[in-house]
């Protein structure tokens, strides 16, 4: 099925939760939510699956509008942040659950609950409550109810936000596994960027309730339509400096110069706002074409195996993401240089005028 | 390996160690010293041995209050924990309802045992209590200082009212704590009212009402206060519980040596319940969990 919002917006007591969203999901297709918290992703979810109506806008699957259905109704399935699952129930019946509601045959339900199952690699715990489970199974479990009913529309609300980290990547290498064969719509929400990326699909970034960007995942990373996007889908949050071109060249407000050349080139004379992301810019010179800044280490974080380096000029803050321990002095003075050919060039209004092009290492696009 | 003696932590012990002595096993010790010996005044005494409890357990008087206390109380936790479970459920979720029904509910509770008998002792009279005036009004024939049925349901109805908002507020707490994603999935399940009860509301409410039963039954089965204040056990015997039994023998009467042999017996009867209970319930999560 095609799942069609067409100028979706939600006012909760006066308070624009959701803002005039349309956006189109193709059958079979994997769609990232990407947003901060309280960017309306679960609101968004919600509304897709009919658990709360629009305020204004329709629903439409295959032509067909579905705006006021119910959700039992709609043959959507959801996971959530928290591991819900009924408690009373062992994980088969915690999964045969939603095929008992639709009338399914037992030796059907027995079928297909074992199949889910041994895909999510919880048969060994059919017998066991919920509460004996560790998180990822219980969100194994939870998963497994999802996709045992073969829904139409699979909606993932931040599903491994409270797994630990180890957990969390296991299942997140899993998951566009397990749904590609599939011709059901994901939705999956998150508020990291990496883990968009690494599920690939389409991504639709959200902002205040609104959808700045929607389009393939890594499209939308290289080519953030606009600051907001850039800013989102950034992590740390991309570096910007207002700048300005004229005379053949472009000022950055801290004084440096870049020259108007590469990808650049065509920037017309005007006011801009030039961006970076953390991991273009570096404490060491890498190029002969680098351009070098000063700035003041305002805090180091070492994550073990990269250091984000902050540091502080002309009222900007920018963060450097090197590989590896470094130990800066705060408040020191140092030297850091932008590779200008990573630069992003977003118009007055905050549009983006100018991309780097995609570097292209051993087939993958970096 | 050697294991590290501190001795200074026999100072941390010793405040708990003394409150609970003082409180708790030096009274125990005299009761069970009164229990096993016949005591005249300090000076003399006989050592009994189990003749006061012989002599209790054989009460006949003791085995019909104490079939009085366990119908008494059954019907207690049969009421109130269906009841409160049904007033938790369809108390508000949000807004000003929150506030006001749960002042409302909190009220009986913050009111003092004998005041509950002394209001229900007004309530309830046929001439000037607004309760037995309208229930004789209705054509039934309603006194509770002479008929041994309407003192008992009297007594009964006055613990409802008086306790059921402790199971409610329990219970409340238990909906509260449920995360709204679970009534979502079972919305998208297509789950009924009944299933969503059943499979989330309940297991959910599991360990409180546990706490809430658990309180109920002692509360209710040390009940004294109301219908001594109502009756002060009758007519006849019919609002005679194992309390107003033990208290009319040890300062009605002044049989210290049954009445302590019989507090024992009394105490160890809750104490088995409670615990039975607590050890049942548990079991049976741990059961189904294998």
């Amino acid at each position: 099925m095609t799942l069609t919002l067409e100028n979706i917006t939600k006012t909760v007591g006066g308070e624009t939760h959701i803002d005039d969203v349309s956006m189109t999901l193709e059958p079979g297709s994997f769609n990232v939510l990407l947003g901060r918290t309280l960017a309306g992703k679960t609101t968004l979810m919600r509304i897709m699956a009919g658990l709360e109506p629009p305020t204004k806008g329709r629903i439409l699957v295959d032509d067909t509008d579905v705006t006021g259905m119910a959700v039992q109704k709609r043959n959507v399935a959801m996971v959530y942040q928290q591991f819900i699952n009924y408690p009373s129930m062992n994980v088969f019946d915690n999964i045969a659950s939603p095929l008992k509601l639709q009338g399914v045959d037992k030796a059907e339900i027995e079928k297909r609950v074992r199949e889910t199952a041994e895909l999510m690699h919880i048969e060994h715990l059919l017998d066991r409550l919920p509460q004996e489970l560790s998180g990822g199974q219980q969100q194994r479990t939870a998963m497994a109810r999802a996709m045992v009913k073969d829904c139409k529309l699979l909606l993932l609300d931040e599903p491994l936000v409270n797994l630990d980290y180890k957990l969390r990547e296991e299942l997140r290498e899993e998951i566009p596994n397990l749904l590609a064969k599939r011709d059901t719509i994901v939705v999956y929400a998150t508020t990291e960027p990496m883990e968009a990326l690494l599920l690939g699909g389409k991504c639709a970034v959200m902002h205040e309730g609104r959808m700045t960007q929607f389009g393939p995942t890594t499209q939308v990373y290289h080519n953030p339509a606009s600051v907001e996007t850039g800013l989102i889908f950034s992590d740390p949050p991309i570096n910007l400096v207002e700048a300005e071109v004229r005379d053949g060249a472009i000022f950055m407000k801290s004084g440096h110069q870049v020259p108007l050349a590469g990808h650049l080139a065509n920037l017309g004379n005007g006011r801009y706002t030039l961006g970076i992301r953390a991991n273009h810019l570096s404490v060491d010179p890498t190029g002969d074409d680098t351009i070098t800044m000063q700035g003041q280490v305002e805090l180091a974080e070492i994550t073990g195996s990269e250091t984000f380096v902050h540091v502080h000029f002309n009222d900007v803050s920018w963060v450097i993401q090197e590989e590896g321990v470094h130990n800066p002095r705060l408040g020191e003075a140092t030297q850091f240089y932008v590779d200008p050919t990573r630069l992003f060039a977003f118009d007055a209004n905050g549009a983006l005028v100018a991309a780097p092009p995609v570097e292209v290492t051993n087939g993958k696009a970096a | 390996m050697n294991k590290i003696t501190n001795n200074k932590a026999w100072f941390l012990v010793l405040p708990v160690f003394f409150i609970v002595a003082i409180s708790a096993i030096i009274p125990l010790m005299t009761v069970v010293n009164y229990s096993v010996q016949d005591i005249f005044d300090p000076q003399t005494r006989f050592f009994v041995g189990t003749e006061w409890f012989e002599q209790v357990l054989s009460d006949r008087r003791l085995h019909d209050a104490l079939i009085r206390q366990i119908v008494y109380t059954m019907s207690v936790l049969l009421i109130e924990v269906p009841l409160g479970i049904a007033v938790a459920l369809t108390l508000p979720r949000k807004g000003w309802g929150v506030s006001a029904s749960m002042v409302l509910l909190a009220l009986p509770l913050l009111i003092p045992w004998n005041v509950v008998g002394t209001i229900w002792q007004i309530f309830g009279r046929a001439d000037i209590g607004l309760g037995g005036y309208l229930i004789n009004l209705m054509g039934i024939d309603y006194n509770y200082a002479q008929n041994s049925m309407d003192a008992w349901l009297t007594v009964l109805v006055m613990d409802v009212w008086h306790w059921t908002s402790l199971i409610v507020l329990l219970c409340y707490a238990g909906l509260r704590s449920i995360p709204d994603a679970y009534y979502q999935a079972a919305k998208i399940d297509g789950a009924s009212r009944w299933a969503v009860f059943r499979f989330i509301q309940l297991p959910k409410m599991q360990s409180v009402l546990v706490i809430g039963v658990l309180l109920r039954f002692m509360d209710s089965f040390m009940i004294y206060t109301e219908p001594f204040v109502l009756t002060g056990g009758g007519p006849g015997n019919a609002t005679t519980f194992l309390s107003q039994f033990l208290t009319r023998m040890a300062v009605g009467q002044f049989d210290l040596g049954p009445a302590a042999a019989f507090s024992l017996v009394y105490f160890l009867i809750i104490l088995l319940v409670c615990w039975v209970f607590y050890t049942v319930v548990m079991n049976a999560g741990k059961q189904g969990e294998q």
